[in-house]
């Protein structure tokens, strides 16, 4: 299950969605919003998303992950738009036979998620605001490799 | 061609889509850059550096050297920062 809104996200939703009676684990990650960046006071963050591009990453992150680790089902959902301190913008369950697999590819859903979808971060303090910058990591070998190929 | 835009991409170029007519001698992603840059404004100050742009070709990212061809749909955008807050 996939979903992209702009509307609260309820985590029993998700966990509900992947449980089977041959899973002896649920993994969920929470993603919430943090309310401070470098000692400056975050009020709120805004998330902006292409949407088609970004169900269709998410789709195969989700196909991804169910083929690496032979799991059933992996269920995501990311929210857009304003989302208030301490509320979650982002929801990752995992069901799986033993938990080993599933505390691995609930960390590997994350991190797939940071690099392919398109959705990006504003925080937007009292003062201003800033659109977070990315992390330095590669999302595909081939681009990046063809981005320095290409540039200059 | 449709072009969008997200993020500071949309904000400094000022407008989150257009269609353009596409020039017969741009044929790839690097040269519809250079295109736009030399457009100037907006234009240049978003895509003056290269290396925090990417760029999807119908929903596909895409690399410099890339086709491009009327009919396309192109968006520009900075690297993702999604998911959770690290």
């Amino acid at each position: 299950m996939i979903e992209l809104t702009s509307q609260t996200l309820d985590p029993e939703k998700f966990t509900s969605v992947v449980r089977r009676s041959t899973n002896g684990a649920i993994v969920t990650f929470l993603g919430t919003t943090r309310d401070n960046f470098e000692g400056k006071g975050v009020l709120t963050l805004e998330y902006e998303a292409f949407d088609e591009m970004a169900v269709k990453k998410l789709e195969e992150v989700r196909q991804e992950l169910m083929a690496e680790f032979g799991l059933d089902d992996v269920a995501i959902g990311h929210r857009t738009g304003t989302v208030a301190i301490g509320e979650i913008s982002l929801v990752v369950a995992v069901g799986s036979p033993h938990r080993k697999d599933g505390f691995y590819a609930c960390h590997k859903a994350v991190d797939r998620i940071k690099e392919v979808v398109p959705i990006w971060k504003k925080e937007v303090y009292e003062d201003g605001s800033r659109w977070v910058a990315c992390e330095d990591h590669e999302f595909t070998h081939e681009h990046e490799a063809a981005l320095q190929a290409g540039d200059g | 061609m449709t072009l969008l835009y997200f993020a500071w991409v949309r904000e400094q170029i000022g407008r989150d889509a257009e269609e353009i007519a596409l020039p017969a001698d741009v044929q790839t992603v690097a040269a519809l850059l250079d295109w736009l840059r030399s457009r100037g404004g907006g234009y240049a100050s978003a895509l003056e550096d290269l290396s925090v742009i990417r760029v999807a070709v119908n929903q596909e990212f895409a690399a410099p050297d890339h086709a491009v061809a009327d009919g396309d749909e192109i968006a520009l955008f900075p690297p993702v920062t999604g998911g959770a807050p690290s």
